[in-house]
């Protein structure tokens, strides 16, 4: 009963083929992308395939963690019930030192202090026992 | 292979219609367009929309089988708000290839309705399958994308929101002069600054409406279009491209695939940018006008800020463009491509009464849709 008292949790990944790697990796505080074996490129988000050759021969590697805002918008306003209690919130996108760039939340500062180009630092929110969330800080 | 023409256009009910479905309005608007033509139902044999089901399927068997027809050729083609300037492109190949010889594009959409008549989020979704489930649990927003891209077009050409505002001023300008438009009060640069913020850079009055409406548009060869009602409206050039699906995998945040879907209808049309008379650009966002701009090349990278600058899309500017008073006050059912499409036909009729853009020859729309991700293109002009 009091389950039904807490606040909605904002949509969360179902991991699938694709995700399940990143998704495990995740929960235990590691942050991990695909690179492709035969052209060398890395990718973000995970596929079954590389977007640059399509080739499968795709390896997870432990990313640096680190990157650069590349945009970032501040929310003011609940895309979900989910995130109800949460605006204002910092909607980015991080280009990971690796070259791949991924959305994200910038947390731990003012969301009025994020700037293009800030660099940032990977953090990780346990959202809930089976899901963390990737989301970067100020570095 | 056969020139191609639009035929018959119309909007159905318009704005809040609570008492009528989405498959209503779609139907209604298809018959308006079909009498602007002087054609009938019987005379269709091909149907292009997208319109949302539910289960998001089947969208043209639900619709031919609401207005009870049996079509030989069929387009759901789901690009988003763009689709139904692409389906101009896809219905002309038909036709031109002989695969169907009256072509209806209709769409219908109680998107405020839906929403028990108030604008704001409508998402639920609990857990996330696919590709997405690396936007949405971060929050992923339409106004939160596209506030994105406008951020970083700030950060790189320092474009700013007062030069965003201008669109969003110019744009109600046209609507006051529109009496289907639901938001007709004039407004000022400041009006718009003061508006609270959805997603910085983009205030509310940066943001397109949310409304109920239908619209259709009907096509048949040129040949056929000459011995009908009205004077065709032909089609002389078109593209069509996508980049992306999800904003995080958009190349370069400050181009749209009208790049691509611009330079395909200038070069299959033979016509420059000085010879458009009249501009439909699907304006979601005030970012999303200024980057489409830049895309199709009517100005370089980076100056769309300059060039919307002192009211030049307004009425009586140099640069007439989103005429009816555009998805920003006119009306936005979620996907507001078709009415792109419907306003420029009008526009090239000389049927626009105030609004009228003075010997309109040549008329250029471009639909926008997802996140920035598709675009399509097509040029219009008098037969
Ligand atoms: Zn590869
Ligand atoms: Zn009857």
């Amino acid at each position: 009963m009091t389950a039904a008292k807490l606040p909605p949790l904002p949509p969360l990944p179902r991991p699938y083929q694709d995700t399940a790697a990143y998704w495990a990796a995740a929960r235990k505080h590691r942050f991990i992308i695909q690179k492709c074996t035969d052209c060398g490129e890395f990718q973000f988000y995970p596929r079954g395939v590389c977007s640059h050759c399509l080739s499968s021969a795709l390896e997870w590697q432990e990313a640096s963690g680190r990157g650069e805002v590349y945009s970032y918008s501040v929310n003011y306003r609940a895309p979900h019930p989910g995130f109800a209690d949460k605006t204002p919130f910092v909607l980015a996108l991080v280009t990971l030192e690796e070259g791949p760039r991924m959305m994200t939340n910038i947390v731990d500062c003012d969301p009025e202090s994020v700037q293009i180009g800030m660099a940032v630092t990977v953090t990780f929110d346990d959202v809930t026992e089976e899901i963390t969330l990737p989301k970067f800080r100020p570095a | 292979m056969r020139d191609v023409a639009i035929v018959g256009v119309a909007e159905s009910d318009i704005g809040v219609v609570p008492d009528k479905s989405k498959f209503q309005l779609s139907a209604e608007a298809s018959r308006g367009a079909l009498e602007d033509a002087g054609l009938s139902i019987r005379d269709v044999d091909g149907i292009f929309t997208n319109i949302i089901t539910e289960g998001g399927q089947f969208s043209s068997m639900m619709m031919a089988e609401y207005m009870g027809i049996t079509p030989r050729y069929t387009d759901s083609t789901s690009l988003g708000g763009s689709s139904f300037v692409v389906y101009v492109e896809h219905a002309a190949m038909a036709i031109a290839a002989g695969m169907c010889d009256v072509a209806l594009i209709c769409h219908g959409s109680t998107n405020i309705s839906d929403r028990g008549g108030k604008g704001g989020p409508v998402s639920h979704v609990s857990d996330v399958f696919g590709p997405t489930q690396f936007e949405e649990p971060y929050g992923i927003s339409t106004v939160g994308a596209y506030a994105l891209a406008a951020q970083r077009h700030m950060h790189e050409y320092g474009t700013t929101s007062e030069q965003l505002a201008e669109i969003a001023v110019a744009t109600r300008k046209w609507a006051s002069l529109n009496p289907k438009a639901r938001m007709r009060d004039p407004i000022t640069i400041d009006d718009v600054m003061n508006s609270r913020v959805i997603a910085s850079p983009l205030h509310l009055l940066d943001c397109c409406l949310v409304t109920d409406a239908g619209g259709a548009v009907v096509l048949t060869s040129l040949e056929r279009a000459r011995d009908l009602k009205k004077a065709p409206v032909q089609l002389l050039g078109s593209g069509e491209a996508h980049t992306h699906r999800m904003i995080s995998q958009m190349p370069d945040l400050t181009q749209t695939a009208a790049a691509i879907s611009g330079k395909l209808a200038f070069e299959r049309s033979g016509l420059s940018h000085g010879d458009i008379d009249v501009a439909e650009i699907y304006d979601s966002f005030t970012i999303t006008v200024l980057l489409t701009l830049e895309s199709l090349g009517f100005c370089g990278k980076g100056e769309g800020g300059d060039f919307v600058s002192n009211q030049r899309t307004a009425p009586g500017g140099d640069f007439p463009m989103n005429t009816q008073g555009g998805a920003l006050s006119y009306t936005h059912p979620g996907m507001f491509g078709i009415f792109t499409v419907i306003e420029a036909v009008r526009q090239l009729r000389g049927e626009c009464g105030p609004r009228q853009v003075g010997d309109a020859r040549v008329a250029l729309c471009n639909g926008t849709g997802g996140t920035l991700s598709s675009t399509g293109t097509i040029i219009l002009g008098r037969d």
